[in-house]
């Protein structure tokens, strides 16, 4: 179909579920105050390893209001073997299962469920279980842990890492390499941190039956988890998700609370909310620490001849989380010679997990400084020095890019940040008592399609609905299912809802790794699609001929009606074609697949998106104190389906870089084995005043290979490169090189 | 009247029923005189979210450092979790449903949309009812100043520029800084 004449993609459609958000009638996990329902307040382990020897519960039963108490000791019946608790995203190791034995793996592990006719008796009464322990030794301080360092052998590993591909004689080409840099780079623990905290309420419906609804990013992968988990059958099970308050991750695995309300609800057959406190947001999964060491041999000219990398990310001792760190910086720069190592370290922590472009946010980032680094060692310009080295193939696979507009990404985002009028030298930049400085840097992420189906349903009144069971975390799947929609079908959006966030719907994946809109996109097209033939072939039917003897393929879709695309004959209302048929509603169901071709493609070719972030800091000469007053980013993602919120999803990327780059840091009690600073007030995440001028910048890049409607996806690319821009814009503005995210005050002070 | 505020979950009906040690609490909510009886240990918060289901009033730490529970009270924004419900005895609250509902959306719940000053939607009353402190205050005139009086909402989307044009947009003010 011709898109010229559509309404619908690339228009800057204002959210569709932004009424319900803005006026607090969208209901979140903890929003659904259904009957009879009964509150559960988790308590955590105080140590970090060892085993509960006793759980006095007289006080706390003592409550008036308290219901029951569940913990190991009289949990009910769950599946006992670890293969029935594997999620949709589940790693090699023993996943965790709450209340499962008498053993602690890490310090805050849900241990016990106060359940309650209240929040406040549940809350009090937790305060007053009384838990022994017995403790064991325990580590969980990162460099201790890297003396038990591993990899994983194949077939152990995680579905998703990919090895890093080493090539030619990268430390022969280092050690006689004209300019050489080595330095090893090391990025703090965070944690995820969406505003809402996880949470789910169960709705017992008798006879096994339950609706959940629960904060997740998959309904469909937490139902066939609680259905194997628990033995009650998919189809007793339906998860509900409608409304997600972030994610960033957190939600790809089912949390410990869905678990835990869903226990309480079996056993008690009443309904059971569980909400985690912000304390308990830092006992579940966490971006992984990360020591990274980065070796890089150039010519004089700057052209890079030896890339070597080698890093090492925290996990769990129950679990293997691996992350690809290393394989991208080889991946976007040309080296004749590359060498990749990658390892894991296990620490008594629960395990660490996927956070907004896990592995690139962490290894291209720090990358990034190294390569600024060799940039002034090279006395080349860091922009320049980046064009010299300027891959066009996919440099690690030596695979071509379905499309890579790097460079003009580049171009763009110098022209728009003044990037030419930069003096070169640190610390040449000055106003007042502030140093200036200008950073540059890359980011590189996945473009990936995951199949996914989706229905439509067109009534006789013109309204259409369009249906996924995928999920909007805030990244505006609502609103690009209605804008495909209504560009596919000509239905103005005012007459297309979108339904997600249902286990009932049709089948899709976790949101996330950037796939949803290209992914759900191409669902709702082929089922849209679907519909506008049959409407055709209705219309074929008519005594009138309204549309004469064109051909499916003569036709197009527009303002509610079909036309032909020749102008011939009237603009056939839709609504008519549905009356003139009888017909009450049209259905369709269909999948939207890599198909054989696409996964030929795959096979062959790279499919990435690309960033170019430009940075200015200004930072207090006396008190060390950083400010990012300019940000710059030029994003290549192929096609943009809605710019309003296509930009907000760079912004919401480039402000958690911020805070990498920042603020971000769990810290670690080695004593304890605790993390330290679990609450909003310790663990400092951006906020208003922190974030100044940020401009967006979509480069053409068209792209019919890389997926179906030619999107890549946005939602990580905003955040993988832009802590080190503005690490780099630190170093010219002070001269001061910090190779530790967060670049905090002490560390400036030296 | 007095009118209880414990839920019959069985029927979802709200029935009367007096809690031990419950005290009687008359307040204006959303503009409507409200009689209820609560417990000295249940904040605003709870109280609007759990007991009557106003549950555009968000938790996001139930501490006071994130904002996601800002109210009203009396035209002065508060976090709601850090307000016994008990406290509020001749008071004025007003949350997110006060301020304007769908087909009726108050100023700033039109500009939130029309800037995308929001992603997951789950700071967003907050903000909301923040911003309106923050012009009944009438300290802010400018980028800046929005900026740093806005700044005890957190907003992980990272909608921070979007929510400040909203805002200024609103107090009718030069957007430049």
């Amino acid at each position: 179909m011709n898109a010229s004449t559509k309404i619908g993609i690339g228009t800057p459609l204002s959210r569709v579920d932004g009424v319900d958000k803005v006026t607090g009638a969208a209901p979140y996990a903890a929003e659904y105050n259904v009957a009879n329902l009964l509150y559960g307040v988790t308590v955590s382990s105080r140590i970090a390893k060892g085993k509960i020897t006793a759980i006095d519960e007289a006080a706390a039963r003592a409550v008036p209001g308290v219901v029951d108490i569940l913990s190991h000791a009289n949990r009910p019946k769950q599946a006992w073997l670890d293969r029935s608790w594997k999620d949709e995203l589940s790693i090699p190791g023993e996943p965790f299962k709450a209340f499962h034995d008498a053993q602690i793996l890490f310090a805050g592990q849900p241990i016990a469920v106060v359940v309650a006719e209240t929040f406040e008796a549940a809350r009090f009464a937790a305060s007053l279980l009384e838990v022994t322990y017995e403790g064991e030794a325990h580590n969980i301080d990162f460099e201790a842990s890297l003396a038990e360092k591993f990899l994983p052998k194949p077939g152990s590993r995680r579905n998703n890492y990919h090895p890093p591909k080493s090539r030619g004689d990268a430390q022969a080409a280092f050690n006689e390499a004209a300019v050489s840099h080595e330095a090893t780079y090391h990025l703090a623990p965070e944690h995820h941190n969406p505003m809402e905290m996880h949470a789910t309420t169960v709705e017992w419906h008798g006879d096994g039956k339950v609706t959940v609804y629960d904060k997740n990013q998959g309904s469909q992968g937490v139902q066939a988890y609680l259905a194997s988990a628990f033995g009650l059958g998919k189809k007793n099970v339906r998860v509900v998700n409608a409304y997600v308050g972030g994610g960033f991750g957190s939600g790809l695995r089912p949390q410990w609370q869905v678990q835990v309300a869903t226990m309480a609800t079996i056993h008690l057959e009443r309904s059971v909310r569980v909400v985690m406190t912000r304390a308990q947001m830092f006992t579940h999964g966490y971006r992984p620490e990360c020591t990274y060491t980065v070796k890089l041999g150039a010519e004089h000219t700057g052209k890079l001849t030896s890339i070597m990398g080698d890093a090492t990310t925290s996990t769990s001792r129950f679990e293997n989380n691996m992350e690809d760190i290393v394989t991208w910086g080889m991946m976007n720069y040309a080296s004749p010679n590359i060498h990749g190592e990658y390892a894991i370290a296990p620490r008594d922590t629960y395990t660490s997990a996927d956070m907004r472009a896990p592995g690139a946010a962490t290894g291209m980032t720090l990358f990034e400084i190294a390569i600024d680094e060799m940039a002034y060692k090279a006395k080349v310009d860091p922009l320049e020095f980046r064009l010299i080295n300027y891959s066009e193939v996919d440099g690690m696979n030596q695979t071509p890019f379905t499309s890579k507009a790097l460079r003009e990404a580049y171009r763009e985002g110098a022209e728009r940040f003044d990037w030419d009028q930069r003096s070169p030298e640190p610390r040449s930049m000055k106003e007042g008592r502030e140093l200036i400085g200008w950073g540059v840097a890359t980011g590189m992420w996945d473009a990936q399609f995951s199949k996914t189906s989706a229905s439509a349903k067109l009534n006789a009144n013109g309204h259409l609905e369009v249906a996924c069971a995928t999920s909007d975390i805030g990244t505006g799947t609502y609103t690009v299912m209605v804008q495909v929609a209504a560009d596919t079908l000509g239905v103005a959006p005012e007459q297309i809802t979108a339904k997600l966030g249902d286990s009932d719907l049709p089948t899709a994946p976790v949101e996330g790794g950037s796939w949803g809109a290209a992914s759900t996109g191409a669902a709702v097209q082929l089922a849209c699609e679907t519909i506008a033939k049959k409407l055709f072939k209705a219309a074929g039917k008519m005594d009138s001929k309204p549309l004469g003897d064109a051909k499916f393929e003569d036709v197009e879709f527009v303002e509610g009606t079909i036309r032909r695309k020749d102008a011939g004959g009237q603009p056939l209302a839709l609504t008519e074609v549905m009356r003139a048929s009888e017909f009450t509603v049209i259905e369709a169901e269909e999948t939207a697949s890599p198909g054989i071709g696409g996964m030929i493609s795959m096979a062959q070719k790279s499919r990435n998106t690309h960033s170019a972030i430009f940075c200015e800091v200004r930072v207090d000469e006396e008190l060390n104190q950083v400010r990012v007053t300019r940000i710059v980013n030029a994003v290549a993602a192929g096609r943009i389906i809605n710019p309003k919120t296509a930009r907000s999803q760079i912004l919401g990327g480039v402000t958690m870089g911020i805070g990498m780059a920042l603020h971000e840091e769990t810290f670690a009690d080695a004593r304890l084995g605790r993390w330290m600073n679990h609450s909003f007030a310790e663990y400092h995440i951006p906020a208003q005043a922190d974030i100044h001028d940020i401009e967006v910048i979509f480069v053409d890049e068209p792209d019919a290979e890389v997926t179906p409607l030619g999107v890549k996806g946005l939602g990580e690319i905003g955040i993988v490169g832009t802590a080190a821009a503005v690490a780099n814009a630190i170093y010219h503005a002070t001269g001061t090189r910090v190779r530790s995210l967060p670049i905090t005050i002490d560390k400036l002070m030296g | 009247m007095n009118e209880a505020v414990t839920l019959d979950r069985a029927s979802g009906a709200r029935v009367a029923s007096e809690p031990i040690g419950s005290i009687p609490l008359a307040f204006t909510l959303n503009g409507e005189a409200r009689h209820l009886h609560v417990s000295p240990w249940t904040t605003l918060l709870d109280l609007l979210r759990d007991t009557l289901d106003l549950t555009g009033s968000k938790k996001g730490c139930d501490h006071g450092q994130c904002g996601a529970c800002t109210v009203l009270i009396d035209g002065k924004r508060m976090n709601s979790c850090l307000k016994l419900a008990v406290t509020l005895d001749g008071h004025d609250v007003t949350t997110i449903e006060g301020l304007g509902q769908p087909g009726d959306l108050h100023p700033l719940q039109a500009a939130f949309i029309e800037h995308d000053a929001f992603q997951c939607g789950y700071c967003t009353p907050g903000q909301i009812c923040s911003a309106q402190g923050l012009i009944n205050e009438g300290h802010a005139k400018n980028r800046e100043d929005v900026r740093e009086q806005m700044s005890g909402n957190l907003c992980r989307c990272g909608a921070y520029p979007n929510i400040a044009d909203a805002v200024l947009e609103v107090l009718g003010t030069e957007k430049s800084e």
